[in-house]
């Protein structure tokens, strides 16, 4: 029976927004689908080992490690990145923090810590300082970004919570 | 890097994922959250496997009441766990130990079945299934059989699970009146594995102790835990230090990190007695 294992996949992904159907290698990763067969290149790969959420992306909702999901295991789901993201406007008060407090540097990090960042915010509330720690514990900055990333967050959270009481 | 896969299939159900392990020449491997699995594949730690994505198997997640015990499905989410309303009343352990693992976008990806199955002997999940007594169900090609969780894990990453079985649940006491289950834990940077790590349940019968990353499975503190029942903390850290063999490497000593077990359990102490340690 393992031809019933296949080397490549039939998948259909629907990527911000816009059905892909695509024939994938069965050990391609989700990240690099989105990379270089879509042609999205705001996540990034690097470490490849879930360590420095550089590839961070949204699956069906949820935040999930571009380098640890298979784009085969992604068929029939809804992807999100961070163009996808920028381009609904659903992140632009926090990308406006970001340029405000300085929290990015050379941006690499910046497209998986702003989906971390949506995450957390999408949960509603203020999160603390410390929470906001916790959240991001997650994401490398090499630029050291990261107080300046509180920041910005924690404005956005202040901001939105101003908003949602007027 | 890459990684290197023999070829992928997506099981619907979980007569399905057996027949595709029997007949996957020994090649076969169980996919669930990928979350350790991917990640060695990346490292070519583990190359050639005959993927059998288990993942969409909505029979095998999920947690339910039964009784006295609260059956969790393998394919439930680390933050599923953690969220979910009757681990919270019942099995307070699973949830707080839910936060102690990895970060949130792993969390939202890892289930309880592979991180058990996986049995990384720094990894939270197996030490709470030994503190708490739980025990596993797993189905083979011949049938299912329940194994306790004292017998699952046998030595680094290897478990009682034989080649072509798949675990399929976790059954847990529910938490008695009176009990109470809490975890410490030391760790570089929240969400890294921990140095050491230690699960305390107090039921009536008695302390139970479980450590993890001290050795190649978690362990029960047997010693430990009967100081703890005769009231003796201090014999009680004693004990523990005495029959931990923990590693020593980049991370931390082994002499450290027998100093730190003792610590925790003063600590896990001082939480559940409300006396500073
Ligand atoms: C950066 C990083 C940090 C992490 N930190 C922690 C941590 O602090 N604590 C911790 O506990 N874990 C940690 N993990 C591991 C994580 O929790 C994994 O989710 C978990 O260990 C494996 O679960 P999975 O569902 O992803 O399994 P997979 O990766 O899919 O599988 C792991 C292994 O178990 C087998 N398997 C999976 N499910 C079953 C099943 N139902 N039956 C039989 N075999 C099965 C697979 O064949 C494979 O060999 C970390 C991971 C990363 C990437
Ligand atoms: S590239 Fe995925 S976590 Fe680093
Ligand atoms: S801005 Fe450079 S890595 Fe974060």
């Amino acid at each position: 029976m393992t031809e019933m294992f296949r080397d490549k996949i039939d998948v259909e992904i629907t990527v911000n927004g816009e059905p892909v159907e695509a024939r994938v290698p069965a050990g391609q990763h989700l990240i690099d689908f989105l990379r270089q067969t879509v042609g999205l290149t705001g996540a990034h790969a690097s470490c490849e080992h879930g360590v420095c959420g550089a590839c961070t992306v949204e699956v069906d909702g949820a935040s999930v490690r571009g380098c640890l999901m298979l784009a085969a295991q992604a068929d029939g789901a809804e992807v999100w990145t961070v163009e996808g993201l920028t381009e609904r406007g659903r992140i632009a008060d926090l990308q406006a923090a970001f340029i405000a407090h300085n929290a990015l540097q050379c941006g690499f990090c910046t497209p998986g810590m702003l989906v971390a960042c949506d995450e957390l915010l999408r949960r509603g509330g203020t999160p603390s300082r410390a929470e906001i720690r916790e959240h991001l514990s997650g994401n490398y900055c090499r630029c050291t970004g990261y107080e300046a990333i509180v920041d910005a967050v924690e404005t956005v959270a202040k901001a939105r919570a101003g908003k949602g009481a007027a | 890097m890459k990684a290197s896969a023999g070829g992928y299939a997506r099981a619907n159900d979980l007569r399905e994922a057996l027949d595709l392990l029997a007949n996957a020449d020994g090649q076969g491997r169980v996919l669930a959250g990928g979350q350790s699995l991917i990640a060695a594949m990346n490292m070519r730690l583990s190359t050639g496997d005959m993927l059998v994505d288990i993942s969409r198997i909505a029979e095998l997640a999920g947690v339910a009441e039964d009784g006295e015990t609260l059956r969790i499905g393998a394919l439930t989410r680390h933050a599923a766990v953690g969220a979910d309303p009757l681990v919270k009343t019942h099995v307070p352990l699973l949830a707080e130990a839910t936060g102690h693992i990895a970060h949130a976008a792993i969390r939202n990806r890892g289930t309880i079945g592979g991180a058990l199955s996986h049995a990384d002997p720094a990894a939270e999940f197996p030490a709470c299934a030994l503190a708490l007594g739980a025990s596993m169900e797993i189905a083979g090609p011949d049938g299912s059989r329940t194994v306790a969780a004292e017998d699952f894990f046998e030595d680094v990453f290897t478990t009682a699970l034989a080649e072509g079985e798949i675990l399929t649940a976790l059954t847990v006491p529910k938490q008695r009146p009176g009990e109470a289950q809490l975890i410490e834990e030391v760790a570089r940077r929240s969400g890294d594995y921990a140095l050491v790590g230690l699960c305390l349940v107090k039921r009536d019968a008695g302390h139970r102790v479980a450590l993890f990353s001290v050795g190649a499975t978690p362990i029960l503190a047997r010693a430990c835990m009967a100081r703890l029942d005769a009231g003796d903390l201090d014999g009680a850290v004693t004990a523990l230090q005495g029959e931990i063999d923990p590693p020593s490497d980049t991370q931390a000593s082994a002499a450290y990190r027998r100093h730190l077990a003792g610590v925790l359990l003063r600590r896990a102490m001082a939480r559940l007695t409300g006396v500073p340690a």
